[in-house]
């Protein structure tokens, strides 16, 4: 085990695939000698190459088109998108070509080599275009896979398996926790399955689900819930694409009440999935509505992010209303 | 013969490729380092008073960058970007404009809207983001924008406003079309300039716009700022073939390729390409070749990928300085009273940036204001549930919470 921040433990998952596959690629604005914007890949050009670790024109489209059709041929093809708000302009290479490839080709192809890296999520001082979680637009597309870790150690499990996974997998990394996360990581491989939640802690009065750097917020909010006498279990989603409904189904069978939170917008993002899905299957098991402690229905604000964002005091807020019910 | 590929066909029995580096767009310079006219150069319009204008601006926007920068790495804002190494490609091509006519930029282009009008206190609002800011503190610093001033807000997302500029550029030209002959019956009154660095250049977008904007002829005057680096990427890993400058001619667009460095090129080619675009209806590509002095921007440490031979090779070729030694010469300036204006300058900015940071920031009914033109009942009632919920606990949110009604 060593001590690894989130960028470092990215960049030992990246390490292993490189070394793992002689045609594995890694490629994104800036990626190059640089290291990227963030640093995730930094040394991995001294190590591998210009031809396989390089910087790309700046064009998110021709970076995805680029992707698709390198893992088609069969190369793990890791592709960095700098920003998650600029994986916009591939939109269409992700939900018409990565996400239906096999599908529309009776699988004669697919790029399931294909893993995008990018990083997602406010708490930046970065305004509209450096702070949003954009993973519901792809949550709506079969044929994607998309993976959120919330601490160093799940990075690069996560990772290593959306790497090695056979569809097309988007990572979101929350760049808030990039250097702010430090924890245990060991530096051999490992890998944590795909589409299995986590229960982080166990409780006996309310389920509190969240992914990704949102996870650190509800945990603070159970802190607050514990000292006013309430048990909360928490969840860590981990797997938006596919989601472990099951994991989450028995925790509020048990106990009966159910807050999920996520950073974008709360209108159509996947707690609306979550919550319609937990009042089908846990119906009678519910003691109070579903709570959502969301971002308002608006764009990612700058100078008033501490109002928009959903915190510690707005989850405990929720958790006492679903208690007081 | 008819011609439906609209291509000029010149038949030729030898195989032979044309090789991407064959254009080679030669470079108008009419200023020397020293701040003489070179020899056989075009002529010069520039009068005293736009000269002392644009001089004036770029001084101003050193000034301005170098203490911002500053400001940032006290804390006291949270980011900034320079326009250092563009300044004369900036200000010499707005100058070249009408006062009305539209600026569409990348986020580079300080320098133009200063040019316009767009006061210290403006930048300063704008940067501290505070109640005052246009943008109502919604977007990152140096993201400015002014309707009055005919600058369009600036969006991150690099290459949007390239093809939003043909479209901008048709509308200003529809009002000039007869409506019998579908002809242009008079000059356009206005054009639009469209700034974009040679990264943003690789952006769909790009090529979606300037290809719209040659067949659908619209009076857009785009402006390729070509200065080297886009972050760490050099223009080498950007694009091969005969820069920017030779996209413009394969989409048919007229080109012309400048010294950025070159506050009288700049400013002759941009004249120039005006008069084209409001005579013919049709678009026109400047390329400026410049060198991104600085950082890209306070996120960035250049020196893990240029080396200092090379910025203190450019550093010799400073905008600013080739033009104020034209100046000079021409005895239009005075050293002294430069100096004198420059001391003012940096006390003004001092005083307006004291000033703009301590201005509250927006409102809290700004947090939900122009998302639509009112607020749908879905963020109407968030909204009402939030100010509960700040009043609940006042002190977690101190810049709204006192002022809730
Ligand atoms: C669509 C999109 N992708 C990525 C970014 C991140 N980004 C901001 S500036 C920049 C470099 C731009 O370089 P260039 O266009 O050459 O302009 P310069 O900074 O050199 O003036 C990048 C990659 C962005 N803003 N938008």
């Amino acid at each position: 085990m060593a001590k690894m921040n989130m960028l470092h433990a990215i960049n030992s998952a990246l390490d292993i695939s490189m070394a793992e596959h002689p045609q594995a690629c890694i490629f994104g604005e800036d990626v190059g000698y640089f290291g990227g914007v963030f640093r995730a890949t930094s040394g991995l050009q001294e190590k591998y190459g210009k031809h396989r670790v390089f910087n790309t024109p700046l064009t998110e489209q021709g970076i995805l088109g680029f992707a698709n059709g390198l893992a088609a041929f069969g190369a793990p093809a890791l592709a960095e998108i700098q920003f998650a708000d600029y994986i916009f302009p591939a939109f269409d290479q992700i939900v018409n070509e990565s996400a239906k490839f096999r599908y529309r080709s009776g699988n004669e192809f697919n790029v399931g080599n294909l893993t995008i890296r990018t990083p997602y999520g406010g708490g930046i001082a970065g305004g509209l275009y450096h702070s949003q979680s954009p993973e519901a637009y792809f949550a709506h597309t079969p044929g994607l896979k998309l993976v959120v870790p919330r601490n160093p150690y799940q990075a690069k499990g996560l990772l290593r398996a959306c790497i090695k996974d056979d569809n097309p997998v988007i990572f979101f990394e929350p760049k808030r926790l990039y250097r702010a996360s430090v924890g245990e990581v060991p530096e051999e491989d490992y890998t944590i399955e795909i589409g299995k939640a986590e229960v982080v802690k166990e409780g006996s009065d309310i389920t509190l689900l969240a992914w990704g750097a949102q996870m650190e917020i509800i945990e603070q909010a159970a802190v607050k819930a514990e000292e006013a006498g309430i048990s909360c279990e928490i969840i860590d989603l981990r797997s938006i694409l596919p989601w472990d409904a099951e994991t989450l189904i028995k925790s509020v069978t048990k106990t009966g009440r159910l807050v999920v939170s996520h950073e974008a917008p709360i209108t159509n993002g996947f707690g609306a999935e979550i919550a319609a899905t937990i009042q089908k299957e846990c119906f009678l098991h519910l003691e109070s509505p579903i709570e959502r402690v969301c971002g308002l229905d608006t764009p990612y604000p700058l100078a008033l992010e501490k109002e928009y964002v959903p915190d510690a005091l707005k989850v405990f807020e929720a958790i006492k209303k679903s208690v007081e019910f | 013969m008819t011609n439906p590929n609209n291509i000029s066909l010149n038949i030729s029995h030898a195989l032979e490729f044309i090789d991407g580096h064959a254009l080679n767009i030669p470079t108008l310079k009419i200023l020397s380092e020293q701040g003489d006219i070179l020899d056989g150069a075009t002529k010069s319009e520039l009068d005293k008073e736009t000269a002392l204008k644009i001089y004036s601006t770029m001084r101003f926007i050193r000034l301005l960058d170098e203490r911002m920068q500053a400001a940032q790495r006290q804390g006291r804002i949270s980011f900034y970007m320079q326009c250092l190494g563009e300044e004369a490609a900036i200000t010499a091509s707005a100058a070249a404009l009408k006062q009305d006519d539209m600026i569409m930029a990348q986020y580079r282009e300080q320098a133009a809207l200063h040019y316009r009008g767009f006061t210290l206190e403006q930048f300063m609002n704008q940067l501290f983001s505070n109640e005052k800011d246009l943008g109502k503190g919604r977007q990152m610093p140096v993201h400015y924008g002014s309707n009055e001033l005919h600058y369009l807000t600036i969006s991150s997302p690099l290459g949007t406003q390239i093809p939003q500029a043909t479209g901008y550029a048709y509308g200003q030209k529809l009002k000039h079309i007869d409506k019998e002959s579908g002809e242009l019956n008079s000059e356009i009154d206005n054009v639009t300039i469209c700034y974009f660095g040679e990264g943003a250049a690789s952006e769909g977008d790009f090529h979606a716009g300037l290809n719209m904007a040659a067949v659908h002829k619209a009076p857009v005057i785009f402006f390729a700022r070509n200065n080297g680096y886009a972050i760490s990427t050099p223009a080498d890993e950007q694009f091969k073939g005969d820069g920017i400058a030779a996209r413009g001619v394969g989409y048919g667009i007229k080109t012309i390729r400048v010294d950025g460095a070159d506050t009288l090129a700049v400013y002759e080619a941009t004249k120039k390409a005006r008069e084209i675009a409001v005579t013919t209806g049709e678009p026109v590509l400047i390329e400026s070749i410049a060198y991104r002095l600085g950082a890209h921007s306070t996120s960035d440490d250049p020196s893990g990928y240029r080396t200092k031979d090379e910025e203190a090779e450019f550093k010799n070729n400073c905008p600013v300085a080739r033009f104020k030694a034209w100046l000079l010469k021409q005895n239009w300036l005075d050293e002294k009273e430069d100096e004198a204006i420059k001391d003012k300058i940096r006390e003004e900015i001092l005083a307006a940036l004291k000033v703009a940071e301590k201005v509250q920031k927006p409102a809290l009914e700004e947090l939900v204001s122009d998302v639509y033109d009112t607020p749908i009942p879905a963020l109407q009632k968030q909204y009402e549930e939030l100010k509960e919920h700040i009043k609940q606990y006042p002190d977690a949110y101190p810049i709204t919470a006192g002022r809730i009604k």
